[in-house]
C-alpha cells in the first residue's frame, strides 16, 4: 500500500516539477511548485518523516511560496515568452526521452528496499528535537543568526532610497 | 516497502528538472523556483538516506536546508525586486551591465 | 477494512455537520446582528427565518456565474476551492469526544490522531493565504488585488503570534497531539485559567486570521469595494463566504480545544451514570464540545457588531509591535516557570 502511494506522490512531484519550468505565466508555475511541495510532503510522510513533512508544508508551501506570490503580484508579472529553444517539439521530445529513461530505470529493479520502520528511527518531533537541541545545537543557533541576516538583508535590498 | 533506487531516481529527476529550469529560463522568478526545486530534490535524497540508515541526522540536516532555503528565497526575491526597479523587467538576459 | 469504513463515515459526518453549521451561521449572523441593532432580522422564510439559508443557497446556485473579462479563468475558478480546502482540512485532527462504543467497535471521535497534531494545524492554516491571494490576482481588478494583498499580509503577520501563543500550552502538555492537550485539561485546570495571556493572544490572532471584525478591513464594504471577492458571483462567491465561516468554526473549535477544555465538562462527567455508560459519556462529550463551539461562534458574531474596525496600519502595528513581543515575553515567562520544579 505504501508503494502505491509513493509512486502516486512521486509521479505527481516529478510532473509538477516539469510543469513549473515550462509554464509561461509565473503565477501558474508558482502554483505547480506548491503542488510539487505537497507531493514531496506526502513522500516524507510515507518515509515516516512526520515532523519534516509538516515543516515542509508550513515553511515551503506556506511561507516561501507565499513570498513568491507576493512578489509576482506586487510586480504585476504577466506571462512572458519561453526561451527560443523550448519549442513545442523540443518539449515533447524531452518529455518522451525522460519517460523512456524513467521506464528504463524503473525496470531495473535492483531489489533494494527501504527497511521497515523501527520505533526509534521514526521522524517524530521528540526524536528530532533531541538531536536538534543536543548534538546540533550550534548549527541551530547559527541558523537563527543566518535568518536574522536574511531579514536585515532583504529589508536593505528592498528599501527605497 | 519503498524501492530505494526508485526514490533516488525521483530525487535525480527533480534535481535535473531544476537544473534545466535554471539553465534554460530567462524569467528570474522561474529561475528561483527551479533552485527551490533542486533544494527539495536534495531534501528528498536526505530523507531517503535517513530512513535507510535508521537514524535522524540526515533529517536534521534536511531541516537546516529548509531554513537556509527560506533565507535564500527572501534575499533572492529582494534581488528580483531590485532588478525590476533597475530594468522594469525581470528578464535575466537584460542584466548584462558587467559585460564590457 | 472496517477501520477505513469508520473513517469514511466520520469524515462524511463532519463535512455534513460543518456545512450545515456554516449555512446556519449565515442565518445566525443576520439574526444576532439584527437583535444587537434592535431589529428582527430574517423571519419570513420559515419560522424564525429557519429556512432562510436554503433560500439563500438556491439564490446563489441560480445566479449568473460571471468571470470578469481579461481574468485568468482557471485561477478565477480555483481560488474559492483554495479558500475552502484548508478550512475543512483542519477538522481532521480536532477531537470531538472520547471513544464511542458502537456495534462492538471502539470508535475514537477524531478522524486522524496525528502525533504532530498542532503542527499540522499550523501548516494547514498557513495555506489559507492562497485562496485570497489567487482570488484577488485572478480578478483582473485593481481593488481586488489591493484587498487581497492587504488580507494576505494581515494573515501572515498574525500567524506568527498565533503559533507563539500556543507554544506554552504545548510545553505544559509535553505533546503536540490534540487528544493529549484535551486529556491534560481534563485533569488540570483549563489553560484559559492557567495561561490567560496565551489564550488572549490566540483569540486575537484567530480573529485576525479569519478576517473578522475588528480585523476585517480587507473585505469590508466601505473599504475597497468588497476586497478580494469583488469580482465573484454565484457559487464561487458563496464558496468564499462559506470558507470564511468554516474558518470561523475551525478557529472556535481550536480555541475550545486548546484553552477551554475541549469536550470535557468538569463535574458532570464524574457522575456515576456517565462513568458507567461509555456511549452516553461520548454523547455528552460531543454535546459539550458543540455547545462550547457555539458559544464561541456567538462571541465572534457579538464582537463583530460591537467593535469598530482597525485601520490597516493600526492592524499591522498591533500584529508586529504589540502581539509578537507579548507572545515572546509570554513564552519566555512560561519557559522559566516550567523550570521551577527542577531539582
Amino acid at each position: 500500500m505504501r508503494e502505491v502511494f509513493f509512486y502516486f506522490f512521486a509521479a505527481l512531484a516529478v510532473l509538477s516539477g516539469l510543469l513549473v519550468i515550462t509554464r509561461r505565466n509565473p503565477l501558474t508555475a508558482a502554483l505547480y511548485l506548491v503542488l510539487a511541495f505537497f507531493a514531496l510532503a506526502g513522500v516524507y510522510v510515507l518515509m515516516d518523516a512526520f515532523f519534516l513533512a509538516a515543516v515542509q508544508v508550513a515553511v515551503y508551501a506556506g511561507a516561501i511560496m507565499v513570498l513568491f506570490l507576493f512578489v509576482i503580484m506586487l510586480l504585476n508579472l504577466g506571462p512572458d515568452d519561453l526561451p527560443p529553444i523550448m519549442t513545442r517539439r523540443v518539449r515533447w521530445l524531452y518529455a518522451a526521452a525522460s519517460a523512456a529513461l524513467v521506464l528504463l530505470f524503473l525496470g531495473l529493479d535492483l531489489g533494494r528496499r527501504l527497511p521497515a520502520p523501527t520505533p526509534g528511527a521514526a521522524g517524530e518531533v521528540g526524536a528530532i528535537a533531541a538531536r536538534l537541541f543536543g548534538d546540533y545545537l550550534l548549527p541551530f543557533e547559527i541558523t537563527a543568526v543566518l535568518l536574522l541576516v536574511a531579514i536585515v538583508g532583504s529589508v536593505a535590498l528592498a528599501h527605497r532610497e | 516497502m519503498i524501492n530505494l533506487d526508485h526514490a533516488l531516481i525521483v530525487s535525480f529527476l527533480l534535481f535535473g528538472t531544476g537544473i534545466a529550469g535554471v539553465l534554460l529560463r530567462r524569467n528570474a522568478i522561474v529561475v528561483f523556483m527551479s533552485i527551490e526545486l533542486m533544494l527539495n530534490a536534495v531534501n528528498l535524497a536526505l530523507v531517503t538516506f535517513s530512513r535507510l540508515r535508521g537514524d535522524l541526522d540526515a533529517q536534521v540536516l534536511c531541516f537546516f536546508v529548509m531554513a537556509v532555503a527560506a533565507a535564500e528565497a527572501a534575499i533572492g526575491l529582494g534581488l528580483v525586486i531590485a532588478l525590476f526597479r533597475r530594468h522594469a523587467s525581470i528578464d535575466l538576459d537584460r542584466a548584462t551591465l558587467l559585460r564590457s | 477494512m472496517a477501520e477505513l469504513l469508520i473513517t469514511v463515515v466520520k469524515i462524511l459526518v463532519i463535512i455534513l455537520v460543518v456545512l450545515t453549521g456554516v449555512a446556519y451561521m449565515t442565518l445566525a449572523e443576520r439574526k444576532v446582528s439584527a437583535f444587537i441593532q434592535w431589529r428582527l432580522g430574517p423571519n419570513r422564510v420559515g419560522p424564525w427565518g429557519l429556512l432562510q439559508p436554503i433560500a439563500d443557497g438556491l439564490k446563489f446556485v441560480l445566479k449568473e456565474d460571471f468571470t470578469p473579462p481579461g481574468a485568468n479563468r482557471a485561477l478565477h475558478a480555483l481560488a474559492p476551492m483554495l479558500a475552502m480546502t484548508p478550512a475543512l482540512l483542519t477538522y481532521a485532527v480536532i477531537p470531538f469526544g472520547g471513544t464511542l462504543p458502537v456495534f462492538g467497535h471502539e470508535v475514537r471521535l477524531i478522524v486522524a490522531d496525528l502525533s504532530i497534531g498542532i503542527l499540522f494545524i499550523f501548516a494547514i492554516a498557513s495555506l489559507g493565504v492562497y485562496g485570497i491571494a489567487v482570488g484577488g490576482w485572478s480578478s483582473n481588478n485593481k481593488y481586488a488585488l489591493l484587498g487581497s494583498l492587504r488580507a494576505s499580509a494581515q494573515m501572515i503577520s498574525y500567524e506568527i503570534a498565533m503559533g507563539l501563543a500556543v507554544i506554552p500550552v504545548i510545553m505544559f502538555v509535553g505533546s503536540l497531539k490534540l487528544t493529549d492537550i484535551v486529556a491534560h485539561q481534563g485533569a488540570n485546570p483549563w489553560f484559559v485559567l492557567s495561561q490567560p495571556l496565551s489564550c488572549l493572544l490566540f483569540v486575537i490572532a484567530a480573529f485576525a486570521e479569519t478576517n473578522r471584525l475588528p480585523f476585517d478591513l480587507p473585505e469590508a464594504e466601505p473599504e475597497l469595494v468588497a476586497g478580494y471577492h469583488t469580482e465573484y458571483s454565484s457559487m464561487k462567491f458563496a464558496m468564499f463566504m462559506l470558507g470564511e465561516y468554516v474558518n470561523m468554526m475551525t478557529a472556535s473549535a481550536l480555541i475550545v480545544t486548546l484553552f477551554f477544555g475541549g469536550y470535557h465538562l468538569p463535574w458532570v462527567e464524574t457522575l456515576p451514570f456517565f462513568q458507567a455508560n461509555a456511549a452516553w459519556l461520548a454523547l455528552l462529550q460531543v454535546a459539550t464540545f458543540l455547545a462550547k463551539v457555539a458559544l464561541w461562534l456567538f462571541l465572534f458574531l457579538w464582537v463583530r457588531w460591537s467593535l469598530p474596525r482597525f485601520r490597516y496600519d493600526q492592524l499591522m502595528g498591533l500584529g508586529w509591535r504589540v502581539m509578537l513581543p507579548l507572545a515572546l515575553a509570554n513564552l519566555a515567562f512560561y519557559g522559566l516557570w516550567s523550570l521551577k520544579d527542577l531539582p
